[in-house]
Order: C-alpha cells, then structure tokens, then sequence
C-alpha cells in the first residue's frame, strides 16, 4: 500500500521535474518580455533531439548536449531578434500567436532535419532501477531531478546575485525606469530567450532517456509546464518549481488512484481552476493594478 | 567502319524499342489502383506498402504482365485522413476507372471507402488490421492483415499452453488499441481467460509507471498483455522492467517490427508477442509452407527497397499477388468474376499465412498464420 504510493509519488516528481524546467522557461520569457513563449517545448525538443541523435552518430554525450545547448540558444534568440523584436509594437497577444507560430516552424524544420523517427539516447548511467522501500527508481531520474535542482539553484543566483539577472528583474518590473536608469531592455529580451532555450535543451536531454525523443516531445511537455507556471504564478520562478512538481505528481496519483484514461486531463482540469479561483497562481503578485 | 556499325546498332535498338512499345500498346492494361497513408502519422505504414506495390508491379511488368497484358498502377497519398482516402478512392473509381483497388492503409481510411466500393462494385483488398472490415462480410471488400482478434487468440492460447489463466490488459487509447482492448475482452470469455486488470495509456505518454504500478500490486494477475502501436509499448516495457514485474508479458503484433526492439534496448528482453513468419523468416522450418515465400520477399526487398522488411509491406505484397492470381484466373478484368475468383482463393501461400477465402471470409487467415515469437538478445526467437 504504501510501497504503491510512493511509487506513484516518485513518478509524479520525476515527471514534475521536467515540467518545472519548461515552467521555469516561460517564467524568464515572460518575466522579461510579457510573452508567454510557446516555442519552449521546441527548445525541449532541440535539446533532447540533439543529443539523441548526435550521440547514435558517436559524438560523447557532454559534447552532443552542448551542441544541443548551442542550436537551441541559437534558436531562442533568432526567434527573439526576428519575430518579438521585429514586431515588438504589436500587441502581447499577437506576440504570444508569433511563438506558436515560431514552435511549428521549428517542429517542421526538426522533421526535416532529423526526420519523424523515434530516437532513443542510453541512460547516462545504466537501466537497472534503486529499489527505495519497495519502490522502483531509475538512475536518469535522479539525473532529471539532480540536474532540475542545479538548474534552478542557478537561475536563482543568476537573478539574485548578478547585475545582468538583476537588471533582467528590473526590466520585468518597470520597463520604462529600467530603460532610464541605463539597461539595455531590448537585450534583456534577447538574453532571457537564450536563457530559457538553455534550460529547455538541458532538460531535453536529461529527459530523452526516459521520454524518447521526436520532433513533437516538446508539444505536451511544453503544454504542461505552461501549466506549471501558471499554477505557480506567471512570472514567479520558484512558483514554476512547486506548479511543475505539483502538476506532476497530481498526474501519478490521478493515473494511479482515479484513472488512467484522464490522466492528461488532470492537467488542463488544474489550470482551468486555477484560471478561474486563483488567476494569479499559488506566489503570484496579486493583481492590484493602479491606474 | 565503327561508325557504321554503331548506325546500325541505333537503328535495330530503336526498331526492336518500337516493336515492344507497340506491342504494350496494343494489349490493353490492367488499371489497379491505391490510396496510401504514405505521409501522415501512418507513414511508417504506409510508405513500405508503396515501394513494394511499385517494385512489384515493375517486375510484373518486366516479366511481361499478366496474361500479355502490362499493370498499370495508380497511387494516391491519403496523408493518414480518412476524409481524403474516400475522395481518393472515388477518384479512383469515376475518372482512374481502376479494376481493382489494393490500398486503405489505416481501418478509418479502409472503412471511409468501403461505402463507394461498394456502390460501384469494385473488388477491394484492404491493407488495414481490425475486424470490422470483413465482419459483416461486405460482398466486394477483403483484406489481407491478421486481426486483432487473432492476435488476443493466440496470446491466450500461449497462456493456457503456459497453464496462465488470469490477465492483466494494458492497452493504448489509440483506434489500434481500443480495438484490440474490446476483442480482447470478448475473447477471453470463449478462452477461459479472466481479465483481472483493465488499464488504458496515451499513446504519447512518456511515463506509464502509475498504471503498471496497479498491476504489480494486483495479486491475481499471472501475465501482462500490452495493446499498442509504434513507441507507446516500448515505453510500457521500459517501465515494466524498471518496476521489476515478474509476470510474463505480451504485446500485440502491432510492435512486430525491429524498431520496436531499437526503442526498448534491453527491456525488450523475454516479451513475447505473435508475429507474421516475415519477421522469423530465416527460422521457420523447411517444412514451413511460407517459407520460400518470406525469404524470397525479404531478399527482393532488402536488394531493391533497402531496410528491414516489414509486415506491413509484406500485406501490400500479398494484396496485390491476391488480385493478380485473381485476375489471372478469371481470365480478365471483368469487375464481378474478378471479385469472385478472390473469393474463391484457396491455399495462397502469402507473407501474412496461408489464405483460403469463403464467401463467410474475406480474410481467409486462420490463427496458424500467426507464429508466436519471444525476443531473445535483441532478436526474435520462433517459439511456436
């Protein structure tokens, strides 16, 4: 009985894991920007993809992830300079419409480049699962989680602790005074679609051992980590953390207590209640806009 | 003098091109036509079944057609959507004005066309796996693929071999898998299988643990059958190693292919599953009536298509020989003595099995068709 919950349990933080770092990812980019940048999965997907395939080619495996780090980087920001910029007086909503559209034109070249096969990357070390109190644990899981914490407690740092990132969170507050008081504000967009493209490759592939990858792994982690983030307050990163976490574990324990078949539904079923009792998320700032 | 010679060489080349051109022209083709899923979610399908219509009508053609006369064949893409395979099979039948359709990649897109076939009654051999394209028998459709029906049989009947009686069943939410789910269940009341466990998994799902976590802890369930297509039960088998299940398992014949094993690396270690004999061509005894039919299918393909040859394609190959011997024996094109002379078919040695159609069977495959494979270090292993 409880060997069984704690299996669910370590299954929902595992899958939580990932959907935190893709929830992070939106948090930057809208954080920065206002945008809520629907490509992130595709950076997921990049990451993941490169990796997969890089290394079947014989490229050692930190090498094909940088690589994967840089063609996503490289994509986040291309997005950035030549649709958000360009069309920066447009308004949000119309910039949220561009990143679909930027996230089909990145699946699309994927199919082309790396064609609609599924793809599967060794565990980084070794398929013979940890036995925690009768509950079974595979290696890259702790991978996922180990690395999800690394790249969190970075993200913290880099926001808290130095002048870019601090200037990135002046940015996100006011971006008139932010621009007055000296800060490159069409930089600071440009850096946080690197930023997150950077988290979402190494989460693609930390996660391809255990997800497979292809060219849409990115459309659904992508929808639930915009889940996540918005559970946990748009714009809040340690929000994103607990919103990924939450929403992954309430998916185990649905898939496992209630049902499978609406395990994906859980889901959607949070964020439509949390967009209707609780706009703001769980640490969102609450809305007392002065006019 | 080379000069001349080579003149005269152009001139007898062109002269004996003529002749043969003439003589092509003169007999009248047979038009067959085909819509595919070449494209589309259904393209790992659909793609195989097209280069082998092709390789195969070119050889037919070369080794001088059927009866003198030359195939011409026709082939739409249906980019897996249903609504597309009807307008292509219309098209087909009102402007192609084809004698017989080989095609219907998926059972939607089989399903979507029966309705015209029907009305114009054109002799139709589908390519797509579920039962309800044969059941009730449609006078003018037949297909070549195994059902699902067959496969939950033959599970069950290596169950009882193993003296297994109660089953866990874990399927996909996808058309393959639903379908499978509800044969299943109506099976296993005629086999004496209980099924103590009902799960289902998205086919995208990227975690199945919770779901096979229910099923380790139920302690009546003596074996594992997974209903699926493409990665999803790879992913299922993944899992099921990392929890450490114990039971046997099964998966459907819908993994019956190498990719399945490349996914699931070691996993896929000791899963047993019923399989067309393509897939064990090399074991199959001497005395295996499909024998020579496997091998010389797979040497052909892997010479002239490239890649592992799959059941899938090995369905394209035996639909169209299907409707060829047909043709041939019914000395014509005539719509009806054709659809007859498919309905009569007996003791064709195919890649799927061994067909003998009834005016009751469409299909024609018995559960002897299906041979039940375990994979043995990244291989199959015949085991029956």
């Amino acid at each position: 009985m409880f060997a069984e919950f704690l299996q669910y349990l370590l299954s929902g933080i595992t899958i939580g894991a990932i959907y935190a770092l893709a929830g992070l990812g939106f948090s930057i980019i809208y954080n920065a920007s206002h945008v809520i940048n629907f490509a992130q999965g595709e950076f997921i997907m990049i990451g993941g993809m490169s990796a997969a395939t890089l290394t079947a080619a014989g490229v050692p495996l930190p090498l094909a992830m940088l690589f994967g780090l840089a063609a996503a980087m490289l994509g986040g920001v291309l997005i950035a300079k030549f649709t958000i910029e360009r069309a920066r007086n447009a308004s949000v909503v119309t910039l949220i419409i561009i990143t679909i559209g930027a996230s089909i034109f990145l699946r699309g070249l994927a199919e082309v480049v790396w064609g609609k096969e599924f793809h599967r990357l060794a565990a980084f070390s070794g398929d013979d699962p940890i036995a925690v109190m009768g509950a079974a644990v595979l290696p890259q899981s702790l991978w996922v989680l180990g690395v999800a914490l690394v790249l969190i407690a970075a993200t913290g740092f880099f926001f808290n602790r130095t002048l870019a990132g601090k200037a990135m969170l002046a940015t996100s507050h006011n971006r008139l005074a932010a621009q007055l008081v000296g800060i490159n504000v069409r930089g600071v967009v440009l850096v946080a679609f690197a930023l997150s493209a950077a988290l979402g490759a190494v989460g693609g592939a930390v996660v391809a051992p255990i997800t497979f990858s292809y060219t849409e792994m990115g459309i659904m982690l992508g929808l639930k980590g915009f889940t996540a983030a918005v559970l946990g307050g748009l714009g809040n990163g340690a929000g994103a953390v607990v919103g990924g976490l939450l929403v992954g574990i309430a998916e185990a324990l649905g898939a496992g207590y209630i049902s499978s078949a609406y395990k994906d539904a859980i889901a959607f079923v949070i964020i439509l209640l949390v967009l209707m009792f609780l706009p703001n998320g769980l640490f969102g700032k609450r809305g007392t806009e002065r006019v | 003098m080379a000069n001349r010679l080579f003149t005269s060489l152009m001139a007898a080349g062109a002269l004996a091109l003529g002749l043969a051109a003439g003589a092509a022209q003169a007999a009248d083709p047979i038009r067959i036509g085909s819509f595919l899923s070449v494209t589309g979610p259904a393209s790992f399908l659909g793609e195989p079944e097209k280069k082998v219509l092709e390789l195969y009508v070119d050889r037919i053609n070369k080794a001088g057609g059927v009866d003198g006369r030359p195939i011409r064949l026709t082939v739409y893409d249906d980019g897996g959507d249903a609504a597309k395979a009807a307008g292509f099979a219309k098209r087909l039948i009102d402007s192609d004005k084809v004698d017989v359709i080989v095609g219907g990649t998926t059972t939607a897109a089989t399903m979507a066309a029966v309705p015209l076939v029907e009305r114009a009654e054109v002799p139709f051999i589908s390519l797509a796996g579920a039962v309800v394209i044969v059941e009730p028998v449609k006078p003018w459709v037949f297909k070549t693929p195994h059902t699902d029906r067959m496969a939950a049989e033959k599970v069950m009947a290596d169950m009882t071999k193993r003296g297994l009686s109660r089953l866990a069943l874990l399927s996909e939410d996808s058309g393959f898998g639903k379908s499978g789910r509800a044969e299943t269940l109506k099976v296993a009341k005629d086999m004496g299988i209980t099924v103590v466990a009902d799960e289902t998994y998205g086919a995208k799902d990227t975690d199945v643990t919770p779901q096979l976590t229910k099923i380790r802890s139920n302690k009546e369930a003596q074996a594992v059958l997974v209903f699926g297509l493409g990665q999803g039960p790879a992913m299922v088998t993944k899992n099921y190693r990392q929890l450490a299940i114990e039971l046997p398992i099964y998966q459907s014949h819908g993994v019956a292919s190498m990719e399945f094993i490349r996914l699931a690396g070691g996993a896929a270690e000791n899963v047993r599953l019923p399989a067309a004999g393509l897939v064990v061509a090399d074991q199959l005894p001497d005395s295996d009536p499909q024998k020579r039919v496997v091998a010389e299918f797979s040497k052909l393909y892997i010479d002239h298509i490239g890649g592992e040859p799959s059941t899938f394609a090995g369905h394209a190959y035996d639909g169209l020989m299907l409707a060829v011997e047909a043709i041939r024996r019914a000395g014509g094109t005539d719509r009806a003595r054709v659809r007859d002379e498919i309905e009569k078919t007996k003791g064709y040695i195919g890649t799927g099995g061994v067909v003998n159609m009834s005016p009751t069977d469409h299909m024609g495959l018995g559960l002897d068709a299906f041979h039940m494979v375990e994979i043995k270090q990244g291989t199959w292993k015949l085991v029956d």
